[in-house]
């Protein structure tokens, strides 16, 4: 009869004894698992990302240099290649002594002179020191003898950061991109900065609830969530074939980009601004003020620092943004930096595709290097826009 | 002259006109209120006044005869338009001026146009949905007078490779039986495959992130944890693409190898996985705010019938959540279609029916932008058949965001 007074007597909740209980504390137990190791997965994804990239692209800063004496004499007046001594022509990139005819073309008194100075190396023997990729034996003996002279050494790589894009890799660098980045987020911000908090003190501040507004408001909603090559296909339909903007120009990429980070700066503009309490908005009017001077004089200020942060998160999301942007053909070879809005250019996130797609490993550490600079400025960007709020925003 | 000439010289007549305008008009005002004789304004407010009056036909003078040329309707010289304009300007700037005196409203004519502006900077955005609907709508249907609908919808076989050989007229040089052909089943069969491994991918991991953000976690470990998922939301698309397709794929193969199968180095798995990972910040996110809204009283009426956390989470929080999950769970899909770089830069680009995550596929947006990226003429089939993917993608997307939208005010209207 023990079993069946058990069942009678009323089970005491808790009890770490009762063995439904000790199921019930498992199950408990292994969903907090569950839900740690989630967390846990996507920080380990986050980690892995981040070491993966700046494993392949932090050998990118350095490469490698050859001291070399350059001979400005007759024949490297017509080809450069001829100013380099026979024995390292093999060893110094080629783009290095390019732009020697220009160089005496333009300075004649060179002519006859020497310079001994430091180029870069070929990117097979740059990578051979990084990346053991194989060299014929000659040429792997001498690069190691040069090495070992002291004729050859590791340096930081600054022609990365104030060169354009390059079929040679060893001579690529970002600066053109990071130009036309600049180009294309100016002409996005002076458009899509007014336009947006226009829209959005009018809905917020002026609108009346009617049927329009309500259009509007949906319609901004949906606009956000369009895919991003969707603004590509207007950007190339609207601006270049319609309007006639050149092809792959800073400004057609700053206005489809900018069409897309409407939606952003207008709604997080509007959060801003719904923010500031009634009362001031009240207190304003009893002054005496009118609509627009209650706004301009008192609500835009005070909300100015969500609206800055909102532009800013909006103007990230725009640097970062590549498939519109190739849609409108900014994928162009780019060696020089664009000195207008009109002129083809490239963004940062556009070069690193370009480099991704090309064939040569030197341009993997490359690529990795470019996403690398993009990421520290998307990161600071965004932390930035944080603090900005952190520091200005006021509880009311 | 070209157009930025003429902006600017216009700028150069309208801004002195302005300034001239505002302390001409404050000046007027200035007087009069000197005079004795109350305003029903602030001096500067008629200043404004004269500018507006001067700047607005003026502007607008300028717009519509740009709008007239470009449309093609009436081509009129630069230099006459700009003198147009100016003159508008002046006429405008002498009736603003004329128009200030004490009973003129000047505070309620600014805030009315100035609330005309507002609106019509907020109708931008309203434009701009019905620029893509239109370019996106007209180019697609120059596609389907060369393709049949049914064709492109039901259509298994995609291969618009020779159609720009039609377009150059050497139609004769096609091989036998090579004609173009726009089927778009294998290319959503491609795209629903990347989502439905994103999905998978970002779905778990996603929710339980959120749940043991808003349900678990310690303050202190949720400020650290938030913000370091959101690092995922802030990588550009075209850094997945890389990761996809120098990392992950090599790993991809390499596993499939050392089981004995055999993965292409264009397999759809890859992508995928790392579209999963992107998509994660946005599931986590969005159900994270949806679980916070869940009232307190709901998960304390649970506990004081003494269930467990996790009985709780699994009966009543989650349940009460479902549609702002399922909500996130639908813009994580949109967000997928629609995704370009990373498919671009590990997918493959030959069209194929499969199941198999191990083979090569292609998507609607990779094959968007091949199509837009090739040396064809604008006008060829295979250029145009971009927009009429771009179309339905355009539905799709849009359809999932305006149901996600419903689900989201459903749910807020049951809880608020």
């Amino acid at each position: 009869m023990t079993d069946q007074s058990e069942n009678n007597t009323p089970r005491l909740t808790g009890s770490v004894n009762d063995p439904r209980m000790r199921r019930r504390y498992r199950a408990e137990r292994r969903f907090h698992a569950y839900c740690i190791s989630a967390v846990l997965v996507a920080l380990a994804i986050i980690v892995t990302f981040f070491s993966d990239i700046i494993g392949q692209g932090y050998t990118a800063f350095w490469h490698h240099e050859v001291q070399v004496t350059l001979d400005y004499n007759e024949r490297s007046e017509r080809i450069g290649q001829f100013a380099l001594d026979s024995d390292l022509r093999d060893v110094a990139s080629r783009g290095a002594t390019r732009s020697i005819p220009r160089a005496i073309d333009r300075n004649p008194d060179l002519l006859g002179t020497t310079e001994t100075t430091w180029v870069p190396v070929k990117g097979d023997i740059d990578q051979h020191f990084k990346n053991d990729k194989a060299l014929s034996d000659s040429l792997e003996e001498k690069v190691n003898r040069l090495l070992a002279d002291g004729q050859i050494r590791n340096a930081f790589n600054s022609r990365f950061f104030t060169a354009g894009d390059s079929k040679l890799p060893e001579l690529a660098g970002i600066f053109s991109a990071a130009v036309g980045t600049l180009y294309v987020l100016g002409i996005t911000l002076l458009f899509a900065f007014p336009i947006g908090v226009m829209s959005a003190v009018y809905l917020e501040e002026f609108a009346p609830d009617n049927k329009l507004t309500q259009t509007i408001e949906v319609n901004i909603n949906n606009l956000a969530a369009v895919p991003s090559i969707i603004f590509g296909l207007l950007g190339l339909a609207l601006f270049i074939n319609f309007f006639g903007v050149p092809r792959s120009s800073a400004l057609a990429g700053g206005l489809t980009l900018g069409l897309m980070t409407l939606p952003i700066i207008i709604i997080s503009t509007r959060a801003a601004l719904r923010a500031v309490p009634d009362p001031i908005r009240l207190g304003a009017f009893a002054m005496g003020c009118s609509r627009w001077q209650v706004v301009r004089d008192h609500v835009l200020p005070a909300s100015l620092p969500g609206i800055l942060t909102g532009t800013i998160i909006g103007l990230a999301q725009a640097m970062g943004e590549t498939a519109p942007l190739i849609i409108i053909g900014m994928i162009a070879y780019i060696p020089e930096a664009p000195t207008g809005i009109f002129q083809s250019a490239t963004v940062l996130p556009a070069q690193i595709f370009t480099w991704a797609s090309e064939p040569e490993s030197a341009y993997v550490e490359k690529t990795a290097a470019g996403i690398m600079v993009l990421l520290a400025v998307l990161l600071t960007l965004n932390a930035a826009a944080v603090l900005l709020r952190r520091k200005f925003e006021r509880r009311w | 002259m070209g157009i930025g000439e003429t902006t600017l010289l216009l700028l150069a007549g309208l801004i002195p006109l302005g300034y001239a305008g505002f302390y001409l008009g404050r000046r007027k005002a200035l007087t009069t209120v000197a005079d004795g004789v109350r305003m029903h304004s602030r001096p500067q407010q008629y200043g404004w006044y004269s500018v507006v009056s001067m700047g607005i036909p003026a502007i607008g003078v300028a717009i519509a005869a740009s709008l007239l040329n470009l449309l093609g309707w009436i081509t009129l010289p630069a230099e006459l338009v700009l003198l147009m304009s100016l003159v508008t300007a002046a006429a405008g700037l002498g009736y603003g001026l004329k128009a200030v005196r004490p009973t003129l409203r000047a505070r309620n004519a600014l805030d009315n146009i100035i609330r005309w502006l507002l609106l019509g900077a907020a109708l931008i955005s309203i434009m701009t949905t019905i620029a893509i609907v239109l370019s996106v709508i007209f180019e697609a249907m120059r596609f389907f007078r060369e393709v049949s609908v049914w064709e492109f919808i039901t259509g298994t076989v995609w291969s618009p490779g020779d159609s720009f050989l039609e377009a150059a007229g050497r139609g004769d040089e096609i091989s036998e039986g090579g004609g173009a052909v726009f089927g778009s089943v294998p290319l959503f069969a491609g795209t629903f495959m990347v989502t439905a491994i994103a999905m998978i991918v970002a779905l778990p991991i996603g929710l339980l992130s959120a749940i043991f953000m808003s349900e678990y976690a310690s303050p202190k470990i949720r400020g650290i944890a938030k913000p370091m998922l959101e690092v995922l939301a802030g990588i550009p698309t075209v850094v997945y693409g890389f990761f996809a397709a120098i990392t992950v794929t090599p790993v991809i193969v390499d596993l499939a190898g050392f089981f004995g199968l055999d993965a292409s180095y264009s397999n759809i798995l890859s992508p995928g996985i790392v579209m999963g990972i992107m998509i994660i910040p946005f599931i986590s996110s969005l159900s994270d705010d949806v679980i916070n809204s869940i009232p307190q009283s709901l998960r304390e009426g649970a506990f004081a019938l003494g269930t467990t956390r996790s009985e709780t989470i699994r009966s009543i929080v989650v349940p009460a959540a479902l549609p702002g999950v399922i909500s996130a769970f639908l813009l994580g899909v949109s967000r997928a279609l629609g995704e370009t770089m990373i498919v671009v830069m590990a997918a493959g680009v030959r069209p194929n029916l499969t199941w198999n995550p191990l083979e090569d596929m292609t998507t609607v947006t990779v094959n968007i932008v091949m199509a837009l990226t090739g040396d064809q003429s604008f006008d060829s089939p295979q250029t145009l058949s971009a927009f009429a993917l771009g179309l339905v993608l355009f539905i799709v997307t849009l359809t999932l965001n305006i149901i996600s939208t419903i689900l989201v005010r459903r749910f807020k209207q049951e809880y608020d």
